[in-house]
């Protein structure tokens, strides 16, 4: 039986590891590569490294930490943030990602999605979606890009539905009204997308207790759910996580 | 020395590295020379059947590695890797639905084909198939097969594709989605084939790669 997955994000800047509150307040917390190791260990499914500056300096610095994690690492990796073509995806995939997450560009570009599925693989291209609540809309929540700084006017749904059609492999869903508030996922957003798409869906914000996992499975109907800053300072270690969820009957990897 | 071969589609490094943990003399090579001469020979997984298969054709893989595995030659195929080992598959790239069949290996028989959305149950299914998914043997309540031993039935190993292997003799080891996902395929004692990504599957996969090499070693 396919099993539920728990995925820790790394936000990377310069090559470490930081944690942004709401998007700002960085902190410190460690070396990517010393992070996902300790957390393959941890039985983590997956771990997702997402280049929060992509600079050009830092995309070097990228690049250079997804081939050392090819050597490193045997569980599979996605990295994030900064892509704005086929050429630059195909960079990191030759690096030794074997995922990357696109965001922002494939809202402006959506055919980059089609073009990168296209070469790539569905299996290699995950949409990131940074979704913030209609104020006064039932149920509706829109599209931010660049880092949720920039409110697009795209409806969530329709979005996540054009992204599979278009040949996503994956939608990684971030409630910016959660992202770093510690009161769980939104789990009615993650449920409204995962019954609009027929792809594996990613529930990402808002984590600060053991609980807010299992909710994201149950309630949202995830397929994942990925957190950062409770693993990264070792509040919760993920096989804690997957242990508690297990006993609510959430198939997991042990 | 093992023949990992290059078919210009991305990243071989996971699989090179995993073999040379486990203790191979592991090469990436499109040379179809050097794929002839190889005492193993490990077809990796990236990309798509129809431009793979095509490619393979024009760097003149395709017949070399079905030369060297019918005469006996221990062979991995690996994801697509895996589905290239059969007659035809009908994926060309994401989206395109022509249904078109192209031609693989034809070590194995049979159509590789899309998997369907909803099971025999009536249930919705999530395609891909992404994540860690168990085996378990296809019969009996043992594989027995050498690329697994020391593997228990249950246990986990990283899956990413959307196509599967029809469901044939060759089959050991299935994995439940929407189908039973013929997960681990067997050509005579020597040649596997296996849809999950061993290099990706932290100490489970470890322990596949250690047999395959030790396969070749023995071969």
């Amino acid at each position: 039986m396919l099993t539920k997955r728990v995925i820790p994000c790394m936000d990377c800047k310069d090559g470490r590891v930081v944690k942004g509150v709401n998007f700002v307040n960085l902190r410190d917390a460690g070396d990517p590569i010393e992070l996902a190791r300790a957390y393959d260990l941890q039985k983590a499914d997956e771990v997702i490294f997402l280049d929060i500056c992509a600079t050009s300096d830092d995309r070097a610095t990228t690049v250079d930490l997804a081939s050392r994690a090819s050597e490193q690492l045997h569980l599979p990796y996605c990295v994030g943030g900064g892509f704005r073509s086929v050429a630059d995806i195909r960079t990191m995939i030759a690096a030794g990602a074997d995922k990357v997450s696109v965001n922002s560009a494939a809202v402006k570009n959506p055919k980059l999605i089609s073009e990168a599925a296209r070469a790539f693989g569905t299996q290699a291209i995950l949409v990131a979606i940074d979704a913030k609540k209609v104020r006064g809309g039932f149920n509706k929540w829109e599209v931010y890009v660049s880092g949720g700084r920039t409110a697009t006017g795209i409806d969530v749904i329709e979005w996540a539905r054009e992204a599979a059609k278009r040949g996503a492999g994956e939608i990684l869903l971030t409630s910016m009204d959660r992202d770093g508030s510690r009161d769980g996922f939104d789990c009615a957003l993650t449920r409204a997308v995962a019954r609009a798409v027929d792809i594996p869906v990613i529930a990402s914000g808002g984590v600060g207790t053991i609980e807010h996992f299992a909710e994201g499975i149950i309630d949202g109907e995830a397929d994942a759910v990925l957190a950062a800053s409770v693993f990264h300072f070792g509040e919760l270690s993920v096989r804690q996580v997957k242990e508690y969820m297990a006993k609510q009957g959430i198939p997991v990897r042990l | 020395m093992i023949a990992v071969v290059d078919y210009k589609k991305g990243n071989l490094k996971s699989v090179e590295r995993g073999l040379v943990a486990a203790g191979a003399d592991a090469r990436i090579t499109d040379n179809p020379d050097v794929i002839g001469a190889a005492h193993g020979i490990v077809l990796p997984g990236v990309g798509a059947f129809a431009d793979t298969a095509s490619t393979m054709e024009s760097l003149g893989q395709m017949e070399v590695v079905r030369e060297r595995v019918l005469a006996g030659v221990p062979f991995l195929g690996i994801c697509l890797g895996m589905h290239l080992m059969f007659e035809e598959g009908t994926e060309t790239h994401p989206g395109d639905t022509s249904g078109g069949a192209h031609r693989g290996l034809g070590i194995l028989p049979g159509v590789v084909d899309a998997m369907p959305r909803v099971g025999e149950d009536g249930r919705n299914y999530k395609i891909p198939h992404v994540g860690w998914n168990s085996i378990e043997p296809v019969r009996g309540s043992d594989f027995n097969c050498e690329l697994l031993a020391g593997v228990k039935p249950g246990e986990y190993f990283y899956f990413t594709h959307s196509y599967a292997a029809p469901a044939t003799e060759a089959t050991v080891a299935i994995a439940s989605h929407s189908i039973a996902i013929p997960s681990v395929v067997r050509y005579r004692d020597v040649a596997f084939g296996v849809q999950f990504h061993p290099e990706k599957s932290s100490d489970a996969g470890t322990c596949v790669l250690r047999n395959f090499v030790r396969i070749v070693k023995e071969a």
